[in-house]
């Protein structure tokens, strides 16, 4: 756990001049930050009491690390999104004088790199995870979203083809997209 | 910590990805144009979080489309059509069987579904059973689903030099992102970097078909199309074009070429990278033959040719005046 977590503000940074394109940073994140959320998630769940608010703690926790990764990547994306975490939980719990779960549990063991099958999930192993996160959608979003995505079918077709107008064909899409995305990246793979 | 972080929970997260979500549809709508471009890059310039939330869903999306080699390609619905819950009992269990003998016939069988990857400054050639070879070049990521009716290869990045044996029956389709090509019988080469996809054309034909199924293209050899933003189409001669996949003999061809492209062109076979700090210097020409690997020849060739300073550390070498 070598690292330090980002405690410059975003004005230190550009004085500095940024090191990392944007882009660079995306890939980044897309490919070594977005497949450990479900490891986030789980610690985040753990150490703060109020549900409602996780989603809200993922977000800065995102943002933090993000902005640190402008000036370097990380060498270890896990344990850094991890120590973001706590460092973002503990900085709550000063302001607000709340008392964490388990004052901040498990970090070091979560934080240990794991090697393993995260990084490169074979594709049957991905194509059987896609398929069970869509068949987990609610059964109109669920049509919406396979006769876009794999029937390739316009809004306006899908419409016809439902009977329902495109704007409510756009909100099953987006609902749809909103839903896999934590079920493909919040949850563990292994999960039903 | 700053006082920024601390206001950005001032806007739900909830608030944002439902915002992130209606743009990533609106973006992937039929009518989207330049307008809704940019009013799409001014929401995302607001802040880092309506960025990170974008991507996000915009990974989930990407991840979604490889569903499509469950298509079936008779045009036959892939999925059953879901039952009520309450009319569930014999028939949806009879549905669900159907669904897992289809999924074990489409991608079950093993070696059909591969990934292949290769390592910075990395190199591989793969031949598949119907005779067709796909060269993978430095730092690159595919994937192939090679049954007897379809054969799909998606690039996930990097760049690879296709070589098929055409077979009307079984199409064979690269396909990155939104974006695909559809091999007519052919040799050909893709590159797929962050926003930009390099599509060029050595012999033969293929179909290359944009992200919002509009722009559709019949490249003639000598082709060289680059979608990013904007798609655009230039000719090659057979020369240039070959100078494009000299890392296949593990060589870059340099004509005309400046600094800065000659650098960021070795930055993609070595992990020590090469920063050109100077304008004036970035803009010099070169031209030459060097292994992809020879940081030293062209740091010298810098040196050398055009007086400039080489200062080396262990992960970047800075070259300037």
């Amino acid at each position: 756990m070598a690292e330090r977590p980002p405690e410059t503000s975003r004005e230190d940074a550009n004085a500095r001049g940024a090191g990392m394109t944007a882009p660079e940073v995306e890939a980044w994140f897309v490919r070594d930050v977005l497949p450990l959320e479900a490891v986030l998630m789980q610690f985040l769940h753990r150490n703060w009491r109020n549900k409602s608010e996780i989603a809200d703690l993922r977000q800065d926790v995102y943002v933090r690390v993000f902005e640190a990764a402008l000036q370097k990547i990380p060498d270890s994306p896990r344990a850094f999104l991890l120590a973001t975490a706590r460092n973002l939980i503990v900085d709550r719990v000063r302001r607000e004088n709340v008392v964490p779960i388990e004052a901040i549990a498990d970090w070091e063991v979560l934080a240990r790199d794991e090697p393993g099958p995260d990084r490169q999930i074979m594709a049957r192993e991905e194509l059987h995870r896609l398929q069970a996160a869509l068949d987990r959608l609610p059964p109109r979003c669920h049509e919406a979203v396979v006769l876009r995505q794999i029937e390739g079918l316009s809004r306006r077709e899908i419409a016809g083809r439902m009977g329902i107008s495109e704007k409510t064909v756009k909100r099953h899409l987006a609902d749809g997209v909103r839903a896999l995305a934590d079920m493909l990246y919040g949850e563990r793979p292994d999960k039903p | 910590m700053s006082a920024e972080t601390n206001t950005q929970a001032a806007v739900p997260a909830a608030t944002i990805e439902s915002e992130a979500a209606d743009w990533l549809m609106e973006r992937d709508s039929a009518d989207w144009n330049e307008t809704g471009q940019a009013a799409l890059d001014s929401w995302l310039a607001q802040s880092l979080a309506h960025r990170i939330a974008f991507l996000r869903l915009e990974a989930t999306w990407g991840r979604t489309e490889r569903l499509a080699a469950l298509r079936n390609p008779d045009g036959a619905r892939p999925f059953k059509a879901r039952m009520p819950v309450l009319f569930a009992g014999i028939a949806a269990a009879a549905a669900i069987v159907a669904a897992l003998g289809f999924a074990g016939a489409r991608f079950v069988s093993a070696p059909a579904d591969r990934v292949f990857s290769t390592p910075v400054g990395g190199r591989e050639l793969v031949s598949f059973a119907d005779g067709s070879q796909i060269e993978l070049n430095t730092d690159t990521v595919l994937r192939t689903h090679m049954t007897t009716g379809a054969r799909t290869v998606w690039i996930e990045k990097g760049e690879a030099y296709f070589r098929v044996k055409h077979d009307a029956k079984s199409p064979f389709v690269v396909i990155a992102g939104r974006r695909r090509i559809t091999d007519l019988g052919t040799k050909f080469f893709v590159r797929r970097d962050l926003g930009r996809l390099e599509v060029a054309l050595i012999e033969g034909s293929v179909r290359y078909s944009g992200g919002n199924r509009r722009t559709s293209e019949l490249l003639q050899p000598g082709d060289d199309l680059v979608a990013a933003k904007e798609t655009s189409l230039t000719k090659k001669t057979a020369q240039e074009l070959a100078n494009e996949i000299a890392w296949r003999r593990g060589v870059l061809v340099f004509r005309h070429t400046t600094l800065a492209d000659a650098a960021a062109e070795f930055n993609r076979y070595n992990r020590r990278q090469i920063r050109i700090a100077d304008a004036d210097a970035a803009r010099r020409t070169i031209d030459g033959t060097f292994l992809t690997n020879d940081i030293e020849a062209f740091t010298d060739a810098a040196q050398t040719i055009f007086g400039l300073k080489v200062r080396g550390g262990a992960n970047t070498i800075v070259i300037s005046r």
